[in-house]
């Protein structure tokens, strides 16, 4: 009963349930968001960023990065489409509960590739094949850890910045 | 499975249910008490059979290489005497206090979160304790210090807020002092295992290096176990939190993340001086009056007890810094004591605020015949807290005076009863505006509180009064393997070193 209030009344625009789900509609409305400019460019780099992101996550075991690094970039992708666009449009991507729910699942991977190594006797070892250096598919579960962690942090970052954005609006409708 | 195995299920357990709770909390209805009730029993279970286990090792000690890599290249996880005592106490202190939160949280929403954080706080502070790696012990310190951040706000009044951003940013401060000292080790002895560092250090001594790393860790760990200069956050955070919440962080977080970092650190890697052992004291001294004093004026009961907690803190940094067997074996004696009955009366007072929805102890009185079962537990909990004879705190705080007496500390062990005076002065007035004198006409109509939290405060009274039997020579193992860690001092680095190369 004494919970946070603020939260709730938020609820739909984060689950982004009751607003147009056309995203042109929004993408092209002069009134949210930053200039034309902006927009355009946004428009071509948001996803060369996400890839960006992903090549780091997935090349974590080669290359500088890795999960925790790659997962602030992909979360940056969105960032970076919520500052252009206005909230809305990358609300209605992923919803508050949505990545709530996969900040859990990738927490909850990260432990179930740590639980994998008690196949092999030992919390945490990397049981499988190791495969050649140097190819993508090799440090065995090295790989898997930080798919699971770039989960975990681009995902738990986007939702610390839609909860400061929705919190933000909140407290200006009281005033 | 290799009985080994235990070691690390003390992180994975929590770590497991934290998600787990955060996941199907909020599909399944009251599945997150259920995911709660298992794994803190089972979580309790392991750590009494990993005490067992222990028992049954030649050297009393088990190392745990994770991924297989042998230390000091990779983190390992030691369990020793000290380890394992600081386990049972808060996994027992966890039981009860997620007994109780079942029924104490229904006033609040968002259970599933609620138990998300309290089990993301007992994995770091079972983190902390097991862990063999200093970095490790860092981080864990931190998932436990967030966790419980979170938890003092959880009430979102601006008062809880308030206290929570204060708790937040000493605990940062306290953080970063802990943080520089470690790297300032680690570029000193450039690894980050503790015994390897322990190693270390003591062929490479006389450096500056040691007392400024020692006056850093002395104000983190000082800073998170609330020692009277660095006290301030502590009487606000304290009774911001929910009832239950407050339990684990005066019950055991100050003491996971304080004293028995300040113990492992000092005692265990850079080797206890003269002068520490001198500094731990006098703070000691200092916390056991100043907050007594403090305490003697609160009206609100839970400001009370958070001024106790500090007072009875400095009961155990008193003895562990006497650095004599009898002084250490006295303050980790405290330790658990403090841990049972300080939970307990935290408890009480949730018990207190659930039913009555006040804490002021003026608008409070006449309880005892409405709530006989808390009133009972509360003066069984006081009578120990302030040291009378049958009780647990008698016997600790006795062995703490005359720990005093045998080093020569004669001020010292006077000033140990003058606080335990005030205390129970303090105790009597709690007793006196709470649950003696005439019922308020508003509070007529109150009634016990529900069956959950009435198991965890009778379960904890029944410690308090039993607690002495811990001396007893049949049961004095699970004492006597802490107090031989902390003597053993540095020499934990060859046990550990070789411990690791055997197992």
């Amino acid at each position: 009963m004494r919970q946070i209030e603020a939260f709730e009344g938020t609820h739909e625009i984060a689950s982004g349930a009751s607003r147009p789900r056309n995203d042109i509609y929004m993408i092209d409305n002069p009134k949210t968001g930053m200039t034309l400019i902006v927009k355009t460019i946004t428009r071509l780099t948001v996803g060369l960023i996400m890839l960006f992101g992903i090549y780091i996550i997935l090349h974590g075991h080669l290359s500088p990065g890795g999960g925790f690094a790659g997962g602030v970039i992909v979360a940056l992708s969105f960032v970076h489409l919520m500052l252009a666009f206005g909230k809305d449009v990358a609300a209605a991507r992923i919803s508050k509960n949505m990545a709530s729910n996969l900040e859990s699942i990738g927490a909850m991977m990260f432990l179930f590739v740590a639980l994998l190594g008690f196949l092999g006797g030992s919390f945490f070892l990397n049981v499988l094949n190791k495969g050649n250096p140097f190819n993508l598919f090799s440090a065995g579960t090295i790989l898997l850890s930080n798919i699971s962690i770039g989960i975990k942090v681009g995902v738990g970052l986007f939702a610390i910045f839609l909860a400061l954005v929705i919190l933000e609006k909140s407290s200006k409708k009281e005033l | 499975m290799k009985a080994i195995n235990i070691i690390p299920l003390f992180v994975i357990i929590p770590l497991a249910a934290a998600f787990l709770t955060s996941l199907v909390g909020r599909l399944i209805r009251r599945s997150s008490e259920v995911i709660i009730f298992i794994t803190s029993l089972a979580l309790l279970g392991s750590s009494l059979y990993a005490r067992v286990l222990l028992n049954s090792v030649p050297g009393k000690i088990l190392v745990y290489k994770i991924g297989g890599w042998m230390p000091p290249f990779g983190i390992c996880m030691v369990m020793d005497g000290l380890s394992s005592f600081m386990l049972v106490t808060v996994n027992l202190i966890a039981f009860f206090v997620a007994v109780y939160s079942l029924s104490y949280m229904n006033q609040y929403t968002d259970k599933p979160k609620f138990f998300t954080l309290f089990s993301l706080m007992v994995c770091g502070m079972n983190g902390v304790i097991i862990t063999g790696d200093l970095f490790n012990l860092y981080v864990f310190l931190e998932i436990a210090s967030i966790a419980s951040y979170a938890l003092v706000a959880f009430g979102t009044e601006a008062e809880e807020l308030e206290a929570s951003f204060k708790y937040a940013i000493m605990g940062s401060v306290a953080s970063a002092f802990i943080f520089i000292g470690i790297a300032f080790l680690y570029s000193f002895t450039s690894t980050l295992n503790m015994a390897d560092m322990a190693r270390i250090l003591a062929y490479k001594q006389n450096a500056w290096v040691i007392p400024f790393v020692g006056v850093l860790f002395l104000m983190g760990f000082g800073l998170k176990s609330a020692l009277v200069p660095f006290h301030a956050w502590l009487p606000d955070a304290h009774p911001s939190a929910p009832a239950s919440i407050s339990a684990m962080l005066s019950g055991v977080l100050i003491k996971t993340l304080g004293v028995y970092a300040l113990i492992r650190v000092f005692f265990n890697i850079i080797g206890s001086t003269h002068g520490y052992l001198t500094v731990l004291m006098f703070l000691g001294v200092i916390s056991m009056l100043v907050a007594v004093v403090l305490a003697l004026s609160q009206w609100d009961l839970k400001r009370l007890l958070a001024y106790h907690s500090i007072s009875q803190i400095g009961y155990v940094v008193l003895g562990i810094g006497l650095g004599t067997p009898l002084g250490v074996l006295g303050g980790l004696f405290h330790l658990f004591n403090h841990s049972v009955f300080k939970s307990l009366l935290f408890l009480n007072s949730g018990s207190v605020d659930y039913a009555a929805g006040t804490r002021d102890l003026k608008e409070t009185g006449g309880l005892g015949k409405l709530m006989p079962v808390t009133a009972k537990t509360n003066l069984v909990a006081s009578m120990a807290i302030a040291g009378i004879p049958p009780f647990n705190g008698f016997f600790s705080k006795a062995i703490i005076i005359i720990a005093c007496l045998q080093k020569g500390f004669t001020g010292y062990a006077i000033c140990a009863v003058i606080g335990s005076i005030l205390t129970l002065a303090s105790f009597m007035k709690v007793q006196k505006f709470v649950f003696l004198g005439e019922i308020k006409d508003k509070l007529k109509n109150i009634k016990e509180v529900p069956f959950a939290m009435l198991f965890s405060v009778v379960c904890l009274a029944i410690i308090c009064v039993l607690g002495g039997l811990m001396l007893l020579p049949s049961l004095r193992f699970f004492l006597d393997d802490a107090v031989s860690v902390v003597l053993k001092g540095t020499s934990y680095a060859g046990v550990v070193l070789e411990a690791a190369s055997r197992q």
